[in-house]
C-alpha cells in the first residue's frame, strides 16, 4: 500500500493467545525494512520493539491491532488492542516488574523487560491504557537522527 | 572460537547446521528469558538457552544471532526446528546445565557479551 505521504504502510491483526504465529510481525517488518535499505542497527531496534509489543498483545489481550507505516523520516507502529489493559502505567514501565503468569514464564516470557526493552529502542514512545479495554501504544523511529 | 570447538567443549549434537560449524562467535550470553535476550543481546552472539519453544529460536532471529546452544539436554521444538533451519542459525544441544556449558566456554576463552550498551552503526 503507498500513498503520499507514506513510504510504506502496513496493517496486521495480532490474535491474543497465538504463540505460534508470534513474533510473525516484526520479522515481516524487518525484511521489509531490509529491503528498502535501511540501517542495520536501526532495523534490529524497531524488530526488537516490533516484537515485545506483539508479544504483550498475544499474552494479555483478546485481539490487537499493529499498524506499521515509513515515511521519509520515520518508521511509525502503532499498537491498539482489546484486552485487560494497564492499571498503573509507570509501575508496568519498570524494568522486573510482570504480571506474567506461571504458564507465560515456562515459555520465556516474564522478565518485565518489554515495555522498557521498547522504550529504549524506540525514539519516541507513548502509552496509555485503559483498565478492562485495552492498551495503546506510539512508537517512533528517525531515520536521519544518530544513533542514541 | 568456532562452532565445531563449541560443539567438542560441550559435547554438544548438531541438531542443525552442520554445514556451518567453521563459522566463529567470539562471545556468548545464556538466558532462559527471552526479554532479557531481547535486552543483552548482540549481533553475532552466541545464544545460550533452556527454552525450547520456537519462540527463543525467533528471539535469536531478532537479536541476529550466530548460533543456539540448548542445554540440559533440550532441543527447541519441531516448529523452532524448521525455524532455525529456515532462517539458517546453527543449532546445537548439550547434555551439560546452563552454568557449566557457560563456563566450560568462558574457560577456554569465549567471553561473555558485554553489558555496555552497543557502540553506534555496528552496520
Ligand atoms: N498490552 C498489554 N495489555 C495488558 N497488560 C500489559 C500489556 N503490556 C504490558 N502489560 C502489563 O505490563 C507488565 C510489564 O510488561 P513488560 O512487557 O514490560 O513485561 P512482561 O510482558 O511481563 O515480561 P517480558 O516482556 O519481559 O517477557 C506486564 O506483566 C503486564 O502486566
Ligand atoms: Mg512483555
Amino acid at each position: 500500500m503507498k500513498n503520499k505521504e507514506n513510504v510504506l504502510s502496513q496493517h496486521y491483526e495480532i490474535n491474543g493467545g497465538d504463540f505460534s504465529n508470534a513474533g510473525n510481525i516484526s520479522t515481516q517488518i524487518k525484511e521489509t525494512l531490509k529491503e528498502l535499505g535501511i540501517r542495520s542497527s536501526l532495523i534490529r531496534r524497531a524488530a526488537i520493539a516490533a516484537y515485545e509489543a506483539e508479544m504483550n498483545v498475544v499474552m494479555y489481550a483478546h485481539q490487537g491491532q499493529f499498524q506499521f507505516s515509513l515515511t521519509p523520516s520515520t518508521i511509525h507502529f502503532t499498537v491498539k488492542d482489546l484486552g485487560i489493559g494497564i492499571e498503573d502505567i509507570e509501575l508496568a514501565m519498570q524494568e522486573g516488574y510482570s504480571t506474567a503468569t506461571e504458564e507465560l514464564r515456562e515459555m520465556g516470557f516474564g522478565a518485565g523487560m518489554g515495555l522498557p526493552n521498547i522504550k529504549r529502542n524506540s525514539d519516541q514512545f507513548q502509552i496509555s491504557s485503559t483498565p478492562g479495554k485495552g492498551t495503546f501504544l506510539d512508537i517512533f523511529f528517525y531515520l536521519n537522527q544518530r544513533e542514541k | 572460537m568456532t562452532l565445531k570447538k563449541v560443539k567438542e567443549l560441550l559435547q554438544a549434537e548438531v541438531v542443525c547446521g552442520e554445514s556451518q560449524l567453521d563459522e566463529e562467535v567470539t562471545f556468548a550470553g545464556g538466558s532462559d528469558l527471552m526479554s532479557d535476550v531481547l535486552a543483552f543481546g548482540k549481533p553475532g552472539i552466541l545464544l545460550l538457552t533452556g527454552l525450547t519453544n520456537r519462540q527463543s529460536v525467533r528471539t535469536a532471529e531478532i537479536i541476529e544471532a550466530k548460533a543456539l546452544v540448548y542445554v540440559r539436554g533440550k532441543k527447541p521444538d519441531k516448529e523452532g526446528i524448521e525455524l532455525a533451519k529456515k532462517i539458517g542459525i546453527p543449532v546445537l544441544s548439550t547434555h551439560y546445565m546452563m552454568y557449566t556449558s557457560c563456563g566450560f566456554l568462558f574457560k577456554n576463552g569465549l567471553p561473555g557479551v558485554s553489558l555496555l550498551r552497543e557502540k553506534e552503526d555496528e552496520k
